[in-house]
């Protein structure tokens, strides 16, 4: 064997792009946000789910039928600076991963708060959605949510 | 709702960029393999062969050092047929992942099967390194393209012990 083996250092990149079928009630999620508006659903004790889920986390009971209009603004419960986004990240500038809690809804949804600095961030501020150009059944389909007061 | 239909599903993509840097061992198997030889490291306390080696036995938790010759001909030990397509992967669909155990190993790994018809591969059967050419070596586990059968007869299954 060699005394010292030389040291070996390589790229590695992991990527997949994974399809996965989201069912009726996120499935109506999803084609809300198409159209630019935001439900949730309701469990049997009335509490307000965004996102909207099959089952009530809380008791393991199915969910009401029908979707609840919400927001569309909604109060940042709480939230996680990012100073130094990468790469994949959805802004190429310092954001605010943050829990949502929309009017209308119980629980609280986690999206990107864009709001410039981390100074203007704080659990309670009042948010609102800033909606893509050419929205596709998805997520990212809200670029991010924005504060309602302007800075 | 819009006319273009309910949403079924949604595209997550997955992505990870990472610098990864073989020290020790791995550094070590990569220079050998770069020579067209393949190694692994014996554990001091059970006996068992690992390669590629990582430095440690993964049954005993302990470090190795002894490093042993391990051939580039083995045995199935069991395998998946691939027949779902995915991005970035350009084989012709149906294809073979087997786990194979080397001659001189004792634990096996995962590699690609080709040069068959997957309607012929089992377990206990017999394969073979298939090499890139010499010129093409760098020191990296793609020096060995794939395995394909060696032809020779099938390892009975009792004999792959706890690997079946």
């Amino acid at each position: 064997m060699s005394a010292s083996p030389p040291a070996f250092s390589a790229r590695h990149v992991v990527a997949y792009a994974y399809r996965r079928s989201v069912g009726p009630v996120l499935g109506r999620f999803f084609t809300e946000l198409r159209d630019r508006r935001i439900v949730g659903n309701r469990t049997a004790a009335g509490r307000v789910l965004c996102p909207p889920m099959e089952h009530d986390p809380e008791t393991g009971v199915a969910t009401a039928p029908d979707f609840v209009p919400l927001g569309p603004g909604g109060v940042v419960t709480t939230w996680s600076w990012v100073s130094a986004p990468r790469a994949k990240h959805p802004c190429a500038h310092p954001f605010a991963w943050a829990l949502i809690r929309l009017d209308g809804a119980d629980t609280a949804i986690l999206h990107v708060l864009d709001a410039g600095s981390e100074s203007r961030v704080r659990s309670g501020m009042r948010v609102r959605p800033r909606w893509r150009a050419e929205t596709r059944g998805e997520i990212q389909d809200i670029e991010c949510f924005e504060p309602e007061e302007r800075a | 709702m819009s006319d273009r239909g309910p949403v079924k599903s949604i595209v997550t993509p997955t992505h990870l960029e990472y610098e990864y840097t073989a020290t020790g061992a791995q550094a070590e198997f990569l220079h050998q393999i770069g020579q067209g030889r393949l190694k692994g490291q014996r554990c001091g306390e059970c006996g068992k062969v690992t390669c590629p080696p990582s430095g440690a036995c993964a049954r005993c938790g302990v470090p190795t050092s002894e490093w042993v010759d391990v051939s580039d001909r083995g045995t199935i030990t069991t395998f998946c047929i691939v027949r779902v397509p995915s991005e970035n992967i350009e084989l012709k669909l149906p294809y073979c992942a087997a786990n194979i155990l080397l001659d001189g190993a004792d634990v096996p790994f995962i590699a690609l099967l080709q040069e068959c018809e997957t309607s012929e591969v089992r377990i206990g059967m017999r394969v073979q390194a298939v090499w890139r050419p010499r010129e093409q070596w760098q020191p990296s586990f793609e020096n060995i393209r794939w395995f394909k059968p060696s032809g020779e007869p099938d390892v009975p299954v009792e004999q792959l012990g706890d690997w079946v």
